[in-house]
Protein backbone atom coordinates (compact mmCIF):
# COMPACT_ATOMS: atom_id res chain seq x y z
CA UNK A 1 0.00 0.00 0.00
CA UNK A 2 3.26 2.34 0.74
CA UNK A 3 4.67 1.34 -2.45
CA UNK A 4 1.10 2.54 -3.94
CA UNK A 5 0.89 5.65 -2.34
CA UNK A 6 4.83 6.77 -3.11
CA UNK A 7 4.38 5.63 -6.58
CA UNK A 8 1.07 8.31 -7.10
CA UNK A 9 3.07 10.76 -5.16
CA UNK A 10 5.87 10.37 -7.81
CA UNK A 11 3.15 11.06 -10.41
CA UNK A 12 2.24 14.19 -9.37
CA UNK A 13 5.85 15.21 -8.92
CA UNK A 14 6.46 14.31 -12.88
CA UNK A 15 2.91 15.97 -14.06
CA UNK A 16 3.56 19.38 -11.60
CA UNK A 17 7.13 19.67 -12.55
CA UNK A 18 6.88 19.35 -16.15
CA UNK A 19 8.63 16.53 -17.00
CA UNK A 20 10.59 16.78 -20.26
CA UNK A 21 10.16 12.73 -21.43
CA UNK A 22 6.53 13.09 -20.02
CA UNK A 23 5.39 16.11 -21.89
CA UNK A 24 6.99 14.47 -25.28
CA UNK A 25 4.85 11.16 -25.08
CA UNK A 26 1.11 13.23 -23.84
CA UNK A 27 1.97 15.55 -27.02
CA UNK A 28 2.77 13.07 -29.51
CA UNK A 29 -0.33 10.98 -28.05
CA UNK A 30 -2.49 14.15 -28.85
CA UNK A 31 -0.25 14.43 -32.07
CA UNK A 32 -1.49 10.89 -33.34
CA UNK A 33 -4.48 10.57 -32.19
CA UNK A 34 -6.01 14.20 -33.07
CA UNK A 35 -4.41 13.55 -36.53
CA UNK A 36 -5.87 10.24 -37.21
CA UNK A 37 -9.78 11.47 -35.82
CA UNK A 38 -8.92 13.90 -38.74
CA UNK A 39 -8.66 11.96 -41.29
CA UNK A 40 -11.11 9.34 -39.83
CA UNK A 41 -13.68 12.50 -40.10
CA UNK A 42 -13.02 13.36 -43.21
CA UNK A 43 -13.93 9.54 -45.10
CA UNK A 44 -15.84 8.72 -42.23
CA UNK A 45 -18.97 11.57 -42.13
CA UNK A 46 -19.36 11.60 -45.95
CA UNK A 47 -19.20 7.87 -45.93
CA UNK A 48 -21.67 7.57 -43.22
CA UNK A 49 -24.16 10.67 -44.46
CA UNK A 50 -23.80 8.98 -47.87
CA UNK A 51 -24.86 5.39 -46.59
CA UNK A 52 -27.83 7.64 -45.08
CA UNK A 53 -29.01 9.19 -48.05
CA UNK A 54 -28.13 7.16 -50.89
CA UNK A 55 -29.79 3.90 -52.61
CA UNK A 56 -27.05 1.71 -53.79
CA UNK A 57 -26.64 -2.14 -54.85
CA UNK A 58 -24.28 -3.13 -51.73
CA UNK A 59 -25.91 -0.54 -49.42
CA UNK A 60 -27.11 -2.91 -46.35
CA UNK A 61 -23.99 -4.82 -46.24
CA UNK A 62 -21.65 -1.89 -46.39
CA UNK A 63 -23.89 -1.01 -43.19
CA UNK A 64 -23.29 -4.24 -41.70
CA UNK A 65 -19.33 -3.69 -42.33
CA UNK A 66 -19.29 -0.49 -40.68
CA UNK A 67 -21.18 -1.67 -38.08
CA UNK A 68 -19.02 -4.92 -37.53
CA UNK A 69 -15.75 -2.87 -38.19
CA UNK A 70 -16.43 -0.52 -34.92
CA UNK A 71 -15.79 -3.42 -32.60
CA UNK A 72 -11.88 -4.18 -34.74
CA UNK A 73 -9.71 -5.64 -32.42
CA UNK A 74 -6.81 -3.40 -32.88
CA UNK A 75 -3.93 -5.58 -32.48
CA UNK A 76 -5.34 -7.14 -35.89
CA UNK A 77 -5.29 -3.74 -37.13
CA UNK A 78 -2.11 -3.59 -36.38
CA UNK A 79 -0.82 -6.93 -37.42
CA UNK A 80 -2.56 -6.36 -40.67
CA UNK A 81 -1.12 -2.95 -41.41
CA UNK A 82 2.15 -4.30 -40.25
CA UNK A 83 2.20 -6.98 -43.00
CA UNK A 84 1.56 -4.21 -45.47
CA UNK A 85 4.37 -1.53 -44.47
CA UNK A 86 6.86 -4.14 -43.56
CA UNK A 87 9.95 -4.24 -45.80
CA UNK A 88 8.03 -7.52 -47.33
CA UNK A 89 4.80 -5.71 -47.90
CA UNK A 90 3.36 -3.57 -50.98
CA UNK A 91 3.79 -0.82 -48.89
CA UNK A 92 7.17 -1.12 -47.94
CA UNK A 93 8.93 1.31 -50.22
CA UNK A 94 7.24 4.18 -48.15
CA UNK A 95 9.24 3.04 -45.50
CA UNK A 96 6.67 4.38 -42.99
CA UNK A 97 6.69 1.40 -40.60
CA UNK A 98 7.91 2.41 -36.99
CA UNK A 99 6.93 6.44 -37.08
CA UNK A 100 4.29 8.39 -36.15
CA UNK A 101 2.74 8.35 -39.54
CA UNK A 102 1.98 4.26 -39.62
CA UNK A 103 0.69 5.14 -36.21
CA UNK A 104 -1.79 7.48 -37.48
CA UNK A 105 -2.86 5.50 -39.98
CA UNK A 106 -3.63 2.51 -37.78
CA UNK A 107 -5.05 4.73 -35.71
CA UNK A 108 -7.59 6.14 -38.39
CA UNK A 109 -8.19 2.76 -39.86
CA UNK A 110 -9.63 2.01 -36.08
CA UNK A 111 -11.84 5.08 -35.67
CA UNK A 112 -12.98 5.64 -39.29
CA UNK A 113 -15.86 3.36 -39.07
CA UNK A 114 -16.93 4.06 -35.49
CA UNK A 115 -17.51 7.57 -37.51
CA UNK A 116 -19.20 6.42 -40.03
CA UNK A 117 -21.59 4.40 -38.50
CA UNK A 118 -22.55 6.60 -35.85
CA UNK A 119 -22.26 9.35 -38.38
CA UNK A 120 -24.89 7.21 -40.72
CA UNK A 121 -27.27 7.28 -37.70
CA UNK A 122 -27.32 10.47 -36.50
CA UNK A 123 -27.93 11.28 -40.82
CA UNK A 124 -30.10 9.05 -41.17
CA UNK A 125 -32.33 10.43 -38.23
CA UNK A 126 -32.19 13.99 -39.58
CA UNK A 127 -32.98 13.08 -43.01
CA UNK A 128 -35.95 11.48 -41.88
CA UNK A 129 -36.94 14.99 -40.95
CA UNK A 130 -35.79 16.36 -43.35
CA UNK A 131 -36.21 14.58 -46.50
CA UNK A 132 -40.15 16.02 -47.78
CA UNK A 133 -38.63 19.67 -46.73
CA UNK A 134 -35.21 19.07 -48.97
CA UNK A 135 -36.96 17.69 -51.61
CA UNK A 136 -39.75 20.80 -51.90
CA UNK A 137 -36.52 22.83 -52.12
CA UNK A 138 -35.39 20.83 -55.29
CA UNK A 139 -32.59 20.44 -53.33
CA UNK A 140 -29.86 18.08 -54.61
CA UNK A 141 -28.82 15.05 -52.94
CA UNK A 142 -24.75 16.01 -52.31
CA UNK A 143 -26.35 19.18 -50.90
CA UNK A 144 -28.44 17.26 -49.07
CA UNK A 145 -25.48 15.70 -47.80
CA UNK A 146 -24.17 19.13 -46.85
CA UNK A 147 -27.12 20.50 -45.58
CA UNK A 148 -27.43 17.28 -42.92
CA UNK A 149 -24.00 17.24 -42.15
CA UNK A 150 -23.84 20.95 -41.46
CA UNK A 151 -27.23 20.99 -39.12
CA UNK A 152 -26.12 17.52 -37.21
CA UNK A 153 -23.02 19.09 -36.46
CA UNK A 154 -23.54 19.29 -33.11
CA UNK A 155 -24.50 15.60 -32.80
CA UNK A 156 -21.32 15.24 -35.11
CA UNK A 157 -18.83 16.95 -32.86
CA UNK A 158 -20.20 14.26 -30.04
CA UNK A 159 -19.32 11.19 -32.68
CA UNK A 160 -15.79 12.53 -33.20
CA UNK A 161 -14.96 13.32 -29.72
CA UNK A 162 -16.38 9.43 -29.25
CA UNK A 163 -13.74 8.26 -31.68
CA UNK A 164 -10.80 10.33 -30.32
CA UNK A 165 -11.70 8.69 -26.86
CA UNK A 166 -10.85 5.23 -28.87
CA UNK A 167 -7.94 6.49 -30.68
CA UNK A 168 -6.17 7.90 -27.68
CA UNK A 169 -6.92 5.00 -25.38
CA UNK A 170 -5.69 2.80 -27.88
CA UNK A 171 -2.46 0.47 -27.45
CA UNK A 172 -2.47 -2.75 -29.44
CA UNK A 173 -2.24 -1.37 -33.04
CA UNK A 174 0.32 1.18 -32.33
CA UNK A 175 2.86 -0.84 -30.17
CA UNK A 176 3.07 -3.26 -33.18
CA UNK A 177 3.46 -0.31 -35.99
CA UNK A 178 5.10 2.31 -33.87
CA UNK A 179 7.74 -0.55 -31.98
CA UNK A 180 7.24 2.22 -29.16
CA UNK A 181 10.79 3.71 -29.79
CA UNK A 182 11.71 6.20 -27.26
CA UNK A 183 11.45 9.72 -28.44
CA UNK A 184 9.95 8.47 -31.60
CA UNK A 185 7.05 6.65 -31.32
CA UNK A 186 6.36 6.02 -27.54
CA UNK A 187 3.02 7.50 -26.69
CA UNK A 188 0.76 7.31 -23.45
CA UNK A 189 -0.17 3.99 -23.28
CA UNK A 190 2.73 2.28 -25.04
CA UNK A 191 4.71 3.86 -22.50
CA UNK A 192 2.11 2.71 -19.54
CA UNK A 193 2.87 -0.95 -20.92
CA UNK A 194 6.29 -0.95 -21.27
CA UNK A 195 6.85 0.98 -17.89
CA UNK A 196 4.43 -1.16 -15.99
CA UNK A 197 6.27 -4.24 -17.41
CA UNK A 198 10.06 -2.56 -16.12
CA UNK A 199 8.31 -2.11 -12.95
CA UNK A 200 8.57 1.86 -13.17
CA UNK A 201 5.46 2.52 -12.04
CA UNK A 202 5.36 6.35 -11.05
CA UNK A 203 5.66 7.63 -14.46
CA UNK A 204 3.41 4.96 -15.69
CA UNK A 205 1.06 6.11 -13.33
CA UNK A 206 1.82 9.78 -14.24
CA UNK A 207 0.94 8.62 -17.68
CA UNK A 208 -2.55 6.80 -16.09
CA UNK A 209 -3.54 9.89 -14.63
CA UNK A 210 -3.32 12.27 -17.78
CA UNK A 211 -5.16 9.65 -19.97
CA UNK A 212 -8.28 9.05 -17.26
CA UNK A 213 -7.89 12.94 -16.99
CA UNK A 214 -8.06 13.37 -20.75
CA UNK A 215 -11.27 10.90 -21.05
CA UNK A 216 -13.26 12.97 -18.52
CA UNK A 217 -12.56 16.38 -20.27
CA UNK A 218 -14.07 14.58 -23.78
CA UNK A 219 -16.66 13.50 -21.24
CA UNK A 220 -17.49 16.71 -20.18
CA UNK A 221 -16.79 18.13 -23.54
CA UNK A 222 -18.98 15.99 -24.85
CA UNK A 223 -21.81 16.67 -22.14
CA UNK A 224 -21.15 20.31 -22.79
CA UNK A 225 -21.68 19.91 -26.23
CA UNK A 226 -25.54 18.43 -26.07
CA UNK A 227 -25.80 20.63 -23.44
CA UNK A 228 -25.19 23.81 -25.39
CA UNK A 229 -26.95 22.24 -28.40
CA UNK A 230 -30.28 21.57 -26.52
CA UNK A 231 -30.49 24.98 -25.57
CA UNK A 232 -30.05 26.28 -28.49
CA UNK A 233 -32.87 23.80 -30.12
CA UNK A 234 -30.57 22.65 -32.68
CA UNK A 235 -30.23 19.17 -31.10
CA UNK B 1 -34.81 60.99 -37.18
CA UNK B 2 -33.86 57.33 -38.82
CA UNK B 3 -31.13 58.20 -41.96
CA UNK B 4 -32.92 55.67 -43.70
CA UNK B 5 -30.02 52.78 -43.72
CA UNK B 6 -32.75 50.32 -41.86
CA UNK B 7 -35.55 51.14 -44.30
CA UNK B 8 -36.26 47.61 -45.67
CA UNK B 9 -37.25 47.11 -49.32
CA UNK B 10 -40.58 45.14 -49.15
CA UNK B 11 -40.41 45.37 -52.92
CA UNK B 12 -37.54 42.34 -52.45
CA UNK B 13 -40.03 39.71 -50.77
CA UNK B 14 -42.29 40.84 -53.86
CA UNK B 15 -43.64 37.14 -55.97
CA UNK B 16 -43.02 36.95 -59.41
CA UNK B 17 -46.35 37.59 -60.64
CA UNK B 18 -45.36 35.52 -64.28
CA UNK B 19 -47.80 32.22 -63.81
CA UNK B 20 -45.41 30.37 -66.31
CA UNK B 21 -45.57 26.53 -65.13
CA UNK B 22 -49.42 26.58 -65.09
CA UNK B 23 -52.08 25.02 -66.12
CA UNK B 24 -51.48 21.82 -63.86
CA UNK B 25 -52.98 18.90 -64.36
CA UNK B 26 -53.49 15.41 -63.17
CA UNK B 27 -54.42 12.73 -65.81
CA UNK B 28 -55.98 9.51 -64.39
CA UNK B 29 -53.91 9.48 -61.03
CA UNK B 30 -54.29 6.73 -59.16
CA UNK B 31 -51.96 6.08 -55.69
CA UNK B 32 -52.14 2.65 -54.02
CA UNK B 33 -50.67 1.46 -50.71
CA UNK B 34 -51.47 -1.55 -48.75
CA UNK B 35 -53.54 -3.03 -51.16
CA UNK B 36 -55.86 -0.07 -50.83
CA UNK B 37 -56.36 2.77 -53.74
CA UNK B 38 -56.07 6.15 -51.55
CA UNK B 39 -56.12 8.40 -54.70
CA UNK B 40 -58.59 6.46 -57.78
CA UNK B 41 -58.38 7.88 -61.16
CA UNK B 42 -58.25 11.41 -60.36
CA UNK B 43 -58.10 13.86 -63.15
CA UNK B 44 -58.23 17.68 -62.55
CA UNK B 45 -57.00 20.85 -63.98
CA UNK B 46 -56.05 24.25 -62.49
CA UNK B 47 -55.74 26.80 -64.44
CA UNK B 48 -55.24 30.39 -63.26
CA UNK B 49 -54.41 31.94 -60.18
CA UNK B 50 -56.47 32.48 -57.39
CA UNK B 51 -57.21 30.26 -54.19
CA UNK B 52 -58.40 26.52 -54.51
CA UNK B 53 -59.50 24.80 -51.33
CA UNK B 54 -59.49 20.95 -51.05
CA UNK B 55 -61.72 19.95 -48.64
CA UNK B 56 -63.01 16.42 -47.41
CA UNK B 57 -63.08 14.01 -44.62
CA UNK B 58 -60.02 12.45 -42.83
CA UNK B 59 -58.75 10.11 -45.20
CA UNK B 60 -60.09 11.47 -48.37
CA UNK B 61 -56.16 11.66 -49.88
CA UNK B 62 -55.90 15.17 -49.73
CA UNK B 63 -52.67 15.62 -48.24
CA UNK B 64 -51.01 12.64 -49.97
CA UNK B 65 -53.10 14.48 -53.40
CA UNK B 66 -50.83 17.77 -52.68
CA UNK B 67 -47.62 15.67 -52.40
CA UNK B 68 -48.62 13.66 -55.99
CA UNK B 69 -49.23 17.26 -57.51
CA UNK B 70 -45.58 18.76 -55.43
CA UNK B 71 -43.93 15.63 -56.86
CA UNK B 72 -43.12 14.48 -53.52
CA UNK B 73 -44.17 10.80 -53.90
CA UNK B 74 -44.70 8.93 -57.34
CA UNK B 75 -47.99 7.86 -58.29
CA UNK B 76 -48.98 4.65 -59.23
CA UNK B 77 -50.44 5.13 -62.28
CA UNK B 78 -51.27 8.34 -64.26
CA UNK B 79 -49.40 11.32 -64.86
CA UNK B 80 -48.98 15.18 -63.39
CA UNK B 81 -48.33 17.60 -65.79
CA UNK B 82 -47.14 21.42 -66.19
CA UNK B 83 -47.99 23.39 -68.98
CA UNK B 84 -48.23 19.64 -70.87
CA UNK B 85 -45.08 18.52 -70.24
CA UNK B 86 -43.42 15.94 -66.93
CA UNK B 87 -42.30 18.56 -63.76
CA UNK B 88 -38.74 19.28 -64.27
CA UNK B 89 -35.62 20.97 -62.22
CA UNK B 90 -37.03 24.37 -63.63
CA UNK B 91 -40.88 23.50 -62.89
CA UNK B 92 -39.54 22.19 -59.40
CA UNK B 93 -38.04 25.53 -58.71
CA UNK B 94 -41.46 27.71 -59.13
CA UNK B 95 -43.60 25.70 -56.47
CA UNK B 96 -43.57 25.33 -53.01
CA UNK B 97 -45.01 23.31 -49.68
CA UNK B 98 -45.66 24.33 -46.27
CA UNK B 99 -46.72 21.47 -43.76
CA UNK B 100 -49.16 21.23 -41.63
CA UNK B 101 -46.01 20.76 -39.09
CA UNK B 102 -43.47 23.15 -40.41
CA UNK B 103 -39.92 21.55 -41.53
CA UNK B 104 -37.41 23.93 -39.83
CA UNK B 105 -33.65 23.43 -40.21
CA UNK B 106 -31.71 23.47 -37.03
CA UNK B 107 -30.63 27.15 -38.07
CA UNK B 108 -31.82 30.82 -36.99
CA UNK B 109 -35.21 32.23 -38.26
CA UNK B 110 -32.76 34.27 -40.66
CA UNK B 111 -30.91 31.12 -41.27
CA UNK B 112 -33.72 29.40 -42.53
CA UNK B 113 -34.49 32.04 -45.14
CA UNK B 114 -31.25 32.28 -45.92
CA UNK B 115 -31.22 28.63 -46.85
CA UNK B 116 -34.14 28.69 -49.14
CA UNK B 117 -33.03 31.90 -50.32
CA UNK B 118 -29.80 30.29 -51.70
CA UNK B 119 -31.25 26.82 -53.27
CA UNK B 120 -34.19 29.11 -54.97
CA UNK B 121 -34.57 29.42 -58.58
CA UNK B 122 -32.57 32.93 -58.81
CA UNK B 123 -29.53 31.17 -56.43
CA UNK B 124 -29.54 34.36 -54.35
CA UNK B 125 -26.15 34.98 -53.26
CA UNK B 126 -24.76 37.74 -50.67
CA UNK B 127 -26.07 41.33 -49.81
CA UNK B 128 -29.30 40.48 -52.02
CA UNK B 129 -29.92 37.71 -49.92
CA UNK B 130 -29.25 39.68 -47.19
CA UNK B 131 -31.93 42.35 -48.10
CA UNK B 132 -34.59 39.56 -48.82
CA UNK B 133 -34.06 38.18 -45.89
CA UNK B 134 -34.99 41.16 -43.99
CA UNK B 135 -37.83 41.96 -46.08
CA UNK B 136 -39.08 38.62 -45.82
CA UNK B 137 -39.11 38.40 -41.94
CA UNK B 138 -41.01 42.12 -41.82
CA UNK B 139 -43.74 40.58 -43.84
CA UNK B 140 -43.72 37.98 -41.50
CA UNK B 141 -43.87 40.30 -38.58
CA UNK B 142 -40.80 37.86 -37.44
CA UNK B 143 -37.70 40.51 -38.28
CA UNK B 144 -37.16 41.18 -33.90
CA UNK B 145 -36.69 37.11 -33.82
CA UNK B 146 -34.03 36.77 -36.94
CA UNK B 147 -31.56 35.35 -34.14
CA UNK B 148 -33.21 33.44 -32.54
CA UNK B 149 -33.17 29.75 -33.36
CA UNK B 150 -36.60 28.64 -35.28
CA UNK B 151 -37.19 25.62 -33.38
CA UNK B 152 -37.45 28.30 -30.29
CA UNK B 153 -40.29 29.68 -31.93
CA UNK B 154 -43.79 29.59 -30.90
CA UNK B 155 -46.01 27.09 -32.90
CA UNK B 156 -47.70 30.05 -34.97
CA UNK B 157 -44.10 31.47 -35.48
CA UNK B 158 -42.88 28.60 -36.67
CA UNK B 159 -45.56 28.16 -39.37
CA UNK B 160 -45.17 32.00 -40.33
CA UNK B 161 -41.22 31.54 -40.65
CA UNK B 162 -42.45 28.17 -42.81
CA UNK B 163 -44.70 30.19 -45.23
CA UNK B 164 -42.57 33.45 -45.19
CA UNK B 165 -39.39 30.83 -46.47
CA UNK B 166 -41.80 28.96 -48.78
CA UNK B 167 -43.17 32.77 -50.66
CA UNK B 168 -39.01 33.89 -50.09
CA UNK B 169 -38.32 31.67 -53.17
CA UNK B 170 -41.09 32.95 -55.21
CA UNK B 171 -43.13 29.96 -56.36
CA UNK B 172 -45.92 30.53 -59.38
CA UNK B 173 -47.99 27.61 -56.91
CA UNK B 174 -47.99 26.91 -54.06
CA UNK B 175 -49.54 23.59 -51.83
CA UNK B 176 -50.49 24.31 -48.42
CA UNK B 177 -51.10 21.66 -46.20
CA UNK B 178 -53.56 22.74 -43.40
CA UNK B 179 -51.27 25.43 -42.40
CA UNK B 180 -53.22 26.67 -39.48
CA UNK B 181 -54.16 22.85 -38.12
CA UNK B 182 -53.35 23.71 -33.93
CA UNK B 183 -52.96 27.04 -34.18
CA UNK B 184 -55.00 29.84 -32.08
CA UNK B 185 -57.21 32.09 -33.81
CA UNK B 186 -54.48 35.46 -33.61
CA UNK B 187 -52.13 32.68 -35.52
CA UNK B 188 -54.26 31.98 -38.40
CA UNK B 189 -55.43 35.16 -38.55
CA UNK B 190 -51.73 36.09 -39.10
CA UNK B 191 -50.84 33.20 -41.91
CA UNK B 192 -54.34 33.93 -43.52
CA UNK B 193 -52.89 37.06 -44.05
CA UNK B 194 -49.71 36.19 -45.54
CA UNK B 195 -51.48 33.70 -47.92
CA UNK B 196 -53.91 36.41 -48.93
CA UNK B 197 -51.23 38.47 -50.03
CA UNK B 198 -49.46 35.66 -51.74
CA UNK B 199 -52.61 35.12 -53.77
CA UNK B 200 -53.45 38.85 -54.34
CA UNK B 201 -49.71 38.92 -55.71
CA UNK B 202 -50.60 36.63 -58.64
CA UNK B 203 -49.25 32.82 -56.56
CA UNK B 204 -51.64 30.03 -57.27
CA UNK B 205 -52.22 28.63 -54.11
CA UNK B 206 -53.86 25.03 -53.81
CA UNK B 207 -54.82 24.80 -50.07
CA UNK B 208 -55.65 21.53 -47.95
CA UNK B 209 -58.16 22.39 -45.16
CA UNK B 210 -60.40 21.41 -42.40
CA UNK B 211 -61.28 25.06 -41.47
CA UNK B 212 -64.48 25.32 -43.34
CA UNK B 213 -64.84 28.86 -42.30
CA UNK B 214 -61.37 29.16 -43.40
CA UNK B 215 -62.19 28.15 -46.79
CA UNK B 216 -65.16 30.41 -46.81
CA UNK B 217 -62.49 32.96 -46.45
CA UNK B 218 -60.06 32.70 -48.51
CA UNK B 219 -60.91 30.35 -51.59
CA UNK B 220 -61.97 30.89 -54.79
CA UNK B 221 -63.27 27.94 -55.58
CA UNK B 222 -63.71 24.32 -53.88
CA UNK B 223 -62.78 20.88 -54.20
CA UNK B 224 -64.47 18.19 -52.53
CA UNK B 225 -62.28 15.33 -52.07
CA UNK B 226 -63.89 11.83 -50.80
CA UNK B 227 -62.25 8.21 -51.57
CA UNK B 228 -59.63 9.61 -53.64
CA UNK B 229 -61.94 10.86 -55.84
CA UNK B 230 -62.88 14.55 -56.62
CA UNK B 231 -66.88 14.36 -56.29
CA UNK B 232 -67.36 18.18 -56.56
CA UNK B 233 -66.08 21.59 -57.31
CA UNK B 234 -67.48 25.05 -57.25
CA UNK B 235 -67.42 28.41 -56.95
CA UNK B 236 -66.81 29.14 -53.72
CA UNK B 237 -69.97 30.73 -52.79
CA UNK B 238 -72.34 28.51 -54.79
CA UNK B 239 -70.77 25.39 -53.14
CA UNK B 240 -71.40 26.22 -49.69
CA UNK B 241 -75.09 27.67 -51.25
CA UNK B 242 -75.70 24.57 -53.18
CA UNK B 243 -73.24 21.81 -52.84
CA UNK B 244 -74.99 19.55 -55.82
CA UNK B 245 -73.52 16.81 -54.66
CA UNK B 246 -75.10 14.40 -51.54
CA UNK B 247 -71.55 13.02 -49.87
CA UNK B 248 -70.61 17.28 -49.95
CA UNK B 249 -73.63 18.44 -48.53
CA UNK B 250 -73.45 15.73 -45.51
CA UNK B 251 -69.74 16.89 -44.91
CA UNK B 252 -70.68 20.53 -45.17
CA UNK B 253 -73.95 19.74 -42.41
CA UNK B 254 -71.80 17.97 -40.24
CA UNK B 255 -72.85 14.13 -40.71
CA UNK B 256 -70.25 11.25 -41.21
CA UNK B 257 -68.97 11.02 -44.57
CA UNK B 258 -68.11 6.81 -45.49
Amino acid sequence: MQDFSAAFGLAFDLILSGNADLAEIVLLSLQVSLTAVLFACLIGLPLGAATAIFRFPGRGALIVLMNAMMGLPPVVVGLFLYLMLSNAGPLGPLALLYTPTAMIIAQSILVAPIVAALTRQVVADLHSEYDEQLRSFSVGRWAAVGTLLWDGRYSLMTVALAGFGRAIAEVGAVIIVGGNINHVTRVMTTTIALETSKGNLALALALGIILVGIAVAVNASVMSLRATAARAAYA
Amino acid sequence: MPDGSHIVDLRACTPGPVREILPLEARGLTYEAGGHRLIDDLSLRFEDSGLSAIIGPNGAGKSLLLRLLHGLIAPSGGEVLWRGQAADETIRLRQAMVFQRPVLLRRSVAGNLRYALRHGRNGAAGASVGSSVEAWLTRANLLHLADRPARLLSGGEQQRLALARALSRRPEVLFLDEPTASLDPTATLAIEELIGQARAEGTKVILVTHDLGQAKRLADEILFLHRGRVEARAPTEQFFSDPENDNAAAFLAGRLVF
